[in-house]
């Protein structure tokens, strides 16, 4: 038997650094030296619309604009979810460079048949995109994502950290904000950097 | 608009022209609002504006409601971009504003989607107060402020 790290600690541990790392990159955002963060990278889940693999290479050529969350959230991820769509909407065709993807955080409860009816609400073109355990500790580890289960009378929650995350089509980060921005200066944002070379 | 004499009105006279809003006592809550939910979503929020009017400081403790198996309400506390959720009673001194990215009476268990535009029986529960019934009413999927129609327009009745 190999021994397993306790992977509540671990994730504990990894996710606290990592989102004040997440948090001082949006601090440093305005200022003009550039600052280059470890996160984001390799990734396999399952595309909730499809049942198929895909991987980080899955969305080359395109901006991919990262949020992760779950469908049981009450709050935080309809608003992000609606900013999501909202800055989809004011793309226009230019949205056709954009791969929004919806990372869950609830792997347990977030079945692909419930991502998809989900995200689709919202926006089809936002991907819902599952995995197990595993895949999810690891994924939420590459991008510094804390995610914890919080019982609640009837059920639990999961606290997570709230972000949103733009990487280029190779994969390389570009910018990190916060879940809140609305969908015009989060429209703004995708539109500047779909400007330069992605 | 028509006074209703007080001593025909209901508790809460949120019927009356569905406007979501009630008031109780010395309590006064105004501006409910939810949002639509996905097929299959199985939680939900549901936001307003309380005000306590009177000399006695009042809490909110929880709340009912038939769309739901269970609804509570909770505060989500931003603390180093991380979302925490914190079950809670909202103390009412004056004023308290209950909106997205703050804190919401929580739906879980959701028994059907929420649809836009229709509304939704809640029973909020106080500290002292006794409860109150009122409708909310429900805006588009992921709103951050209720839809923009003619709702509240009747103020206060004190």
């Amino acid at each position: 038997m190999i021994k397993k790290p306790p992977l509540g600690i671990l994730v504990l541990a990894i996710g606290a650094v990592a989102a004040i790392v997440a948090i001082a990159a949006v601090t440093w955002r305005e200022r003009p030296a550039s600052v280059s963060l470890d996160l984001g990278g390799p990734f396999a889940l399952t595309d909730a619309n499809n049942g198929r693999t895909v991987t980080e290479q899955s969305f080359r050529g395109k901006l991919m604009l990262i949020y992760f969350g779950y469908t049981y959230c009450p709050d935080a991820c309809p608003t992000t979810l609606n900013n999501i769509s909202e800055a989809m909407a004011k793309l226009g065709a230019a949205a056709d460079r954009i791969a929004p993807l919806f990372i869950s955080v609830d792997p347990d409860r977030d079945t692909p048949p419930v991502m998809a009816n989900y995200v689709k609400a919202f926006d089809p073109r936002i991907q819902g995109l599952t995995g197990d355990a595993e895949a999810t500790h690891r994924v939420a580890k590459e991008f510094g994502v804390y995610y914890r289960k919080h019982d609640v009378p009837g059920g639990y929650l999961v606290d997570h950290s709230s972000l949103l995350y733009i990487l280029d089509g190779k994969g390389q980060l570009l910018r990190v904000l916060p879940a809140s921005e609305n969908g015009g200066r989060l429209a703004g944002d995708l539109r500047e950097l779909l400007g330069g070379k992605s | 608009m028509r006074r209703l004499p007080y001593a025909v009105m209901p508790l809460s006279a949120t019927h009356v022209f569905g406007q979501s809003w009630g008031d109780i006592g010395d309590i006064t809550v105004q501006s409910l609002w939810s949002r639509a939910t996905p097929p299959g979503a199985k939680s939900g929020a549901v936001y307003f504006d309380l005000r306590n009017g009177g000399a006695t400081d009042e809490r909110l403790i929880g709340a009912t409601t038939p769309a739901a198996s269970k609804a509570a309400l909770h505060t989500e506390i931003m603390e180093n971009g991380v979302r925490d959720s914190a079950r809670s009673e909202q103390s009412m001194s004056r004023r308290e504003s209950l909106k997205p990215g703050g804190s919401h009476i929580m739906l879980m268990g959701s028994k059907r989607p929420l649809k836009q535009r229709e509304h939704v029986p809640l029973a909020l529960k106080f500290a002292h107060a006794p409860p109150l019934r009122v409708q909310v009413e429900v805006a588009k999927i992921g709103a951050s402020e209720p839809d923009a129609s003619g709702h509240s327009d009747m103020k206060d009745m004190h």
